[in-house]
């Protein structure tokens, strides 16, 4: 009986246990997401770490120790990343015959995305460090954890919001499309990448290639164009803010 | 399917490299993205290995974010005392976000291109 509670404590602390904490945790959110017709309100994303913060919070184990199993699948962002680029070549010639389109609404996205944010947090009281820690929410974490430290926020925040606006964008992204009418595969697809960088991409490439091309094309680009923007226009924003 | 995984290393290697001795404001995956894309437009096809490779990763793209996402519990304390006005701006901002580009891109992209459907 010792030796079993012996195993049990090294294993709970082991990479191995929370590697496969993870992968399970997603099994089920997946699981029950495919189970209730997909809906978008069952992100997988939001279940799995619901399920695997509740399962550290239970065991009381600390960030660093669950990271330790659960890096061997954070790694593998990066190269999904690079891997966009497959969708992204398939539909090139769509791209460039809409490269003004994609440019214009890409801009106009990624400036809605800093304003309203700031904007409604500062109607509700959000101290000014709140403020550049949120302002850009919708970029992929590490650009947005650069551009959030450079504007004087936190950018452990920063990184907490942007997965968060991620999932939300997920989630509520296909029903605000239906409603406002937009149909067309290729504004769906910039629409999510604009505003819920790769969590929206990844949901956007389940439905659609076409959207998921586009999302994965947006969300390279307002990483760009807000990295560009919003250390130029901060200025001005606090200034008109008066805070 | 390993040569591929190889190549798709080589080209976010690059990108971190380049992004991060030029301090260019792009993380180094996006930078590497645009050099796979450059390799495809020089082969002028997707090789079925690399897209078996790239399916492999964009199949389940969104476990990867799992981890990152139960960072949220080192900022509970945070979030609670500035659980409204985050809670209501992320909430705004991404609807409005959604439906500005969204709108804007299906106005201004009719035509050539458009292609419809739902979900």
């Amino acid at each position: 009986m010792d030796s079993l509670q012996d195993t049990w404590v090294y294993l709970s602390a082991s990479p191995l246990f929370h590697l496969t904490l993870t992968l399970a945790a997603f099994q089920l959110a997946s699981a029950l997401f495919e189970k209730m017709g997909r809906n978008p309100l069952l992100n997988p994303v939001l279940g799995a770490v619901l399920v695997v913060v509740a399962v550290l919070v239970l065991t009381e184990t600390d960030y660093g120790t669950y990271f330790e199993g659960a890096q061997f699948v954070h790694f593998l962002l990066g190269p999904a990343t690079v891997a966009l680029a497959v969708p992204l070549y398939r539909q090139w010639q769509r791209v460039r015959r809409s490269a003004l389109a994609i440019a214009v609404s890409l801009l106009a996205g990624s400036l809605t995305a800093i304003l309203s944010a700031v904007l409604v947090a500062w109607l509700l009281g959000g101290s000014e460090a709140v403020l550049a820690s949120l302002a850009p929410k919708s970029v992929t974490a590490p650009v947005a954890m650069g551009i959030a430290e450079k504007l004087g926020g936190l950018p452990s925040l920063t990184a907490v919001l942007v997965i968060v606006t991620g999932i939300l964008g997920a989630m509520l992204g296909p029903k605000v499309l239906d409603m406002m009418g937009v149909v067309d595969w290729r504004a769906r697809g910039l629409a999510i990448g604009t505003a819920s960088h790769g969590i929206g991409t990844a949901r956007a490439l389940q439905v659609n290639e076409t959207a998921g091309a586009f999302s994965g094309l947006a969300m390279g680009l307002n990483a760009l164009a807000t990295a560009l923007l919003l250390p130029m226009i901060w200025g001005g924003v606090v200034w008109l803010l008066g805070s | 399917m390993l040569g591929y995984l190889t190549l798709i290393l080589v080209c976010q290697l690059a990108g971190e490299f380049i992004t991060g001795a030029l301090m260019l404001p792009v993380p180094g995956p996006v930078l590497g993205m645009v050099f796979l894309l450059v390799f495809l437009m020089l082969r002028g096809h997707v090789p079925e290995r690399l897209d078996q490779t790239a399916d492999g990763l964009l199949r389940s793209m969104s476990l990867l974010f799992v981890p990152a996402g139960t960072g949220v519990i080192l900022h509970f304390q945070l979030l609670g005392e500035a659980l409204l006005p985050l809670g209501l701006a992320l909430v705004v901002s991404t609807l409005v976000t959604i439906a500005v580009t969204g709108l804007l891109m299906q106005w201004l992209g009719t035509g050539e291109g458009a292609e419809k459907g739902d979900g």
